[in-house]
C-alpha cells in the first residue's frame, strides 16, 4: 500500500491541521510517513502545499514524483489545479470550491471549474457550506478531510481518534463539531459517488 | 608540544571500539522504547542533541533551521538537568558562546542557516584550529532552490575549508542518529563536527525513535593556552596537527553507517550525496533498476568505497544535493573522469542549480517516463504578501508618500518580513543582502553623493548586525534616515524573541551616538499616517544620521499570545 497526496492551499488556510491529523493517523495505523511541508517567507499568503507519502513499506523521497500523486485534496479550487503534473493518470481532485482572490488575475471560477472537470471524477465541494451546517464554518478543512478520507487508504476510525486526540485540549464540544465535519465530508462523498 | 598527536588518535580508537559496541546496543534499546514520534526533520537533530547531553543550545533564527532551536525551548524543561536555549544576537556570538561552552567541557550545539554560517565563519574556521573540548556540533540548513534565502551556497565547502567532518544525514531518523554520532565524534577527535542537511529534510514530518538519555557533562574546562591562543607560534602548530589528523578523519569516514554501498550489478554506479539518495532509491525502486548505489553521508570522503564503486562500473552519477563540489573533483580540472564516464551537474545530465528530485534523477539516468498532466494556461502566481492589517503596510504607505517628493527616491532595505514591501502594490525598497546591509548600504550610497539615503531595517536585523553600520554612519557623519522596523519579534521565522525592542533599542541608538532630536518614534497605524508622513519627511529631510523607531507589534505574534497567554511568557 502506498499513497501520495499532495495538500494544497494559500497560506494561513491551515493546510498543515489537515496534514497533522493524517500523518497521527497512518502513525497510529503502523505505517511509515514522510511529509514534507514549506515553512518561512510563502507561507505569507502565497501559494503553499504539501507533499504527504504513506506507506507499508519503506519510503525514501520527502517529494512525490511527477505523475504519481493519488490525491490532490486542495482548499482552495485554483490552487489544486497549481500541481496538476503531480497528479497520477488514475488521481483525484478533492477540492473546495471556495476562492481565496489575494492577486491580480485571478480567472473566472467557471473557467477553474472546466478545468478541473477534465480530471478523473474531481470532488467538488462546497465547504464552507457544509461546514456552517455541521455547527461552524471554522470546521472547514475537516468537511475537506472528510471528503478524502476514503482516498487516503486510512481508514476512517483512525482518522476520527486523531481529529479527537489532536483537538482535545479544545474541548468536548470541539472535538464533537469536527467530527460532525469530518462526517458531513465524508458523506458529501460517498453522496456523490451514488449519483455519479 | 606533540600531545594533540596522540590525545586525539587514542580517543579515536576508543571510539571505533564504541562504535562496534553501539551497533549490539541498539538492539536492546529499541525493545525498551517502541515509541515513535512524528518529528520534522530539525527537530529530530533536537531530539538527538537533547538525547546526547547538551548543557546547551546557541542559534540565530533562519529558514529552515529555526525548528531545531525552538523545539529545544518548548522540550528542556521535561529533562532532569537544566540547559540553556535562548536566542543569541547573530550567528557569530552564537558559535563563539557555543565554543566557550564546549571549553568548559559541556557539549554544545550551534544552529544557524547557511548564509548565517558566513556570518560565523570567523569563529569557525578558528574552532577548527583550536580544536574543541566537550563535543561542539555546527547544524547548519542549506536551502538549494531558494524557498527562503538569497543563494543556494553549499556550507560542505565550508566544512572542507575548515577541515573539520561533516555529516549529512538522508533520513529524520538518521538525523537523530547522527547528531548523537557527531557530539561522540567530536569528542572523540577534539574537533567541531558540522552536521550538514537542506530544507526538505528540515521540514518534513517521519516517525523517529528516540533512543536512551545520556547525562550532560559534568564542568571541566580546559586550562590549554597552547591551543586557544592562536597566536602565529601556537596557531602554526595547530595547524599542522589539524592537517596531520585528516588521515585518520578519512578512516573513520570509511567506517561510517552514513557511507554504505547499495549493492547492484549494473555498469551505471551511482554515488548519492546528502538527500540525493532519497531520490536515487526512489528511481531505483520504482523502476526496478539493479544499479549500485553508494550513499555519500560522512565526510571527507571514504575513498576507498569510492574507489570500489569507480572499479566495478563503467559511468558513474554522481548526484549532490548542493553544489558539484565533489563531482568537480573527482573530474579533476583537465576533466579525464578518472577514466570513467562521468555523469552529474557539470555535463548537464543533472540541473546545474537548484535542488534534485526523483524526475531529474530518473532523467540522468536514462529512464523514459509517461507524459503527466500541464498546468493550465489560466494559472497565474500567487505570490506572497505582507498580513492584511500588518504595521509594515501602514509604514509602507507613508514612507512611499515621502519618498514620492524626492527626485531621489532609493530605500536600501534588509531581511525580514518587510523584504515583502519590495513586491506591489508597495515596490517600496530597493535593496535587500545580506543581514545589515540596509543601513551600510546606505551610508556608502550617501558617502557617494545620494540624497536622500534611507534604510529599512527590522528590529531583529538590526541587533543582529545593524548597529555597527549605524556606528560608522554615526563616525563618519554620513546623511541617512535610518527606519527600524519594531514589531517586537523575529516575524519572518515564526516569531521568536528579539535581542532588542522598544526602549532598548532607543538606548542602543543614543549610546552608539544618534542625537536625541533625531531619535524618533512614530505608530504605523492608518489613524497615525498625516503625522507619520510629517516625522519621516522632517527626519529624512535633515542633513545628518537620524534614526525614527516605527513601533507596532505583529499582528501574528499578538493573535498568538491572545489564544494562548502563556505564550507571553
Amino acid at each position: 500500500m502506498q499513497t501520495n497526496i499532495i495538500l494544497a492551499g494559500v497560506g494561513g488556510q491551515g493546510i498543515l491541521t489537515i496534514a497533522a491529523v493524517i500523518d497521527l493517523a497512518a502513525l497510529q495505523s503502523g505505517l511509515t510517513i514522510r511529509q514534507a511541508e514549506v515553512h518561512g517567507m510563502s507561507q505569507r499568503g502565497g501559494a503553499v502545499q504539501s507533499h504527504l507519502r504513506i506507506s507499508d513499506r519503506e519510503i525514501y523521497s520527502d517529494l512525490i514524483a511527477e505523475g504519481t500523486a493519488n490525491l490532490i485534496l486542495s482548499v482552495e479550487p485554483l490552487e489544486a489545479l497549481r500541481y496538476l503534473p503531480f497528479l497520477a493518470t488514475e488521481g483525484r481532485i478533492v477540492t473546495s470550491t471556495e476562492s481565496f482572490i489575494n492577486m491580480e488575475g485571478y480567472p473566472a471560477i467557471e473557467e477553474i471549474i472546466n478545468e478541473l472537470h477534465r480530471t478523473n471524477q474531481p470532488v467538488l465541494v462546497n465547504a464552507a457550506e457544509l461546514a456552517r451546517k455541521a455547527g461552524s464554518p471554522r470546521t472547514s478543512n475537516m468537511v475537506m478531510l472528510g471528503a478524502a478520507a476514503s482516498l487516503t487508504g486510512i481508514v476512517p476510525e483512525k482518522i476520527e481518534s486523531s481529529i479527537e486526540q489532536l483537538f482535545r485540549a479544545k474541548g468536548a464540544d470541539i472535538v464533537a463539531m469536527n467530527i460532525r465535519a469530518f462526517r458531513t465530508g465524508e458523506a458529501f462523498f460517498h453522496h456523490q459517488a451514488t449519483v455519479s | 608540544m606533540a600531545w594533540l598527536f596522540y590525545i586525539p588518535f587514542w580517543h579515536t580508537e576508543r571510539f571505533v571500539n564504541h562504535l562496534e559496541k553501539t551497533s549490539s546496543v541498539s538492539v536492546f534499546e529499541k525493545n525498551l522504547c517502541m515509541n515513535k514520534q512524528l518529528l520534522l526533520g530539525a527537530e529530530a537533530i533536537a531530539l538527538g542533541a537533547l538525547d546526547a547531553g547538551i548543557s546547551g543550545v546557541y542559534a540565530y533564527p533562519g529558514t529552515p533551521s529555526t525548528e531545531i532551536t525552538e523545539y529545544i525551548q518548548k522540550n528542556s524543561f521535561l529533562r532532569e538537568q537544566p540547559l540553556r536555549s535562548a536566542w543569541s544576537a547573530n550567528e557569530k556570538t552564537a558559535y563563539e558562546a557555543a565554543l566557550g561552552m564546549s571549553y568548559t567541557g559541556k557539549r554544545t550545539l550551534v544552529c544557524m542557516k547557511h548564509v548565517g554560517l558566513n556570518v560565523a565563519a570567523d569563529a569557525f574556521i578558528n574552532s577548527a584550529i583550536t580544536g574543541v573540548n566537550g563535543g561542539l556540533v555546527v547544524a547548519v540548513a542549506d536551502d538549494p532552490s531558494m524557498h527562503s534565502s538569497q543563494n543556494e551556497q553549499d556550507s560542505r565547502v565550508y566544512g572542507k575549508f575548515a577541515m573539520v567532518p561533516v555529516v549529512e544525514p538522508a533520513s529524520q531518523q538518521e538525523l537523530y542518529d547522527a547528531t548523537r554520532y557527531a557530539f561522540d565524534l567530536s569528542e572523540a577527535v577534539l574537533l567541531p563536527v558540522m552536521l550538514r542537511l537542506t530544507t526538505r529534510l528540515a521540514h518534513s514530518r517521519a516517525g523517529v525513535e528516540g533512543k536512551a538519555v545520556r547525562l550532560q557533562n559534568p564542568l571541566n574546562a580546559l586550562y590549554a593556552p597552547e591551543r586557544f591562543v592562536l597566536m602565529p607560534h601556537n596557531a602554526r602548530r595547530q595547524y599542522n596537527n589539524l592537517l596531520a589528523m585528516q588521515e585518520r578523519l578519512e578512516e573513520l569516514s570509511e567506517l561510517s553507517t552514513l557511507n554504505r554501498l547499495i549493492p547492484g550489478t549494473g555498469r551505471t554506479g551511482v554515488l548519492a550525496f546528502g538527500i540525493a539518495f532519497n531520490s536515487v532509491m526512489e528511481v531505483r525502486q520504482a523502476f526496478s533498476l539493479d544499479l549500485p548505489v553508494l550513499k555519500i553521508g560522512h565526510y571527507p570522503l571514504p575513498r576507498k568505497q569510492i574507489e570500489a564503486l569507480f572499479n566495478s562500473c563503467d559511468t558513474i552519477l554522481i548526484a549532490e544535493e548542493g553544489y558539484p563540489v565533489y563531482e568537480e573533483l573527482l573530474r579533476g580540472y583537465f576533466d579525464l573522469q578518472n577514466g570513467k564516464c562521468i555523469k552529474g551537474r557539470l555535463d548537464g545530465a543533472l540541473p546545474r542549480a537548484g535542488e534534485l528530485n526523483a524526475d531529474s534523477v530518473a532523467l540522468a539516468l536514462g529512464v523514459t517516463k509517461q507524459e503527466v498532466m500541464a498546468i493550465p494556461k489560466i494559472m497565474v502566481n500567487r505570490p506572497p504578501e505582507l498580513c492584511k492589517g500588518c504595521g509594515h503596510r501602514d509604514l509602507y504607505e507613508a514612507l512611499n508618500t515621502v519618498m514620492s517628493l524626492h527626485e531621489q527616491h532609493h530605500v536600501f532595505s534588509d531581511i525580514g518580513c518587510y523584504t515583502l514591501g519590495a513586491l506591489p502594490p508597495y515596490n517600496a525598497i530597493h535593496t535587500c543582502v545580506d543581514m545589515g546591509a540596509s543601513i551600510t548600504m546606505a551610508k556608502g550610497a550617501a558617502d557617494g553623493g545620494l540624497r536622500p539615503a534611507v534604510a529599512v531595517i527590522g528590529d531583529s536585523t538590526f541587533t543582529h548586525s545593524g548597529m555597527t553600520g549605524l556606528l560608522d554612519a554615526i563616525n563618519d557623519r554620513s546623511p541617512l534616515t535610518v527606519i527600524i522596523a519594531d514589531n517586537d519579534t523575529t516575524a519572518m521565522t515564526g516569531g521568536q524573541n528579539s535581542s532588542a525592542n522598544g526602549s532598548k533599542l532607543q538606548a542602543i541608538c543614543l549610546g552608539l551616538g544618534i542625537e536625541k532630536t533625531h531619535l524618533r518614534t512614530i505608530i504605523p497605524l492608518k489613524s497615525h499616517l498625516a503625522e507619520n508622513i510629517k516625522v519621516l519627511s522632517e527626519e529624512i529631510a535633515w542633513d545628518g544620521v537620524s534614526v525614527v523607531i516605527a513601533v507596532r507589534e505583529c499582528i501574528e505574534t499578538a493573535a498568538r499570545k491572545k489564544r494562548n497567554p502563556a505564550a507571553n511568557l
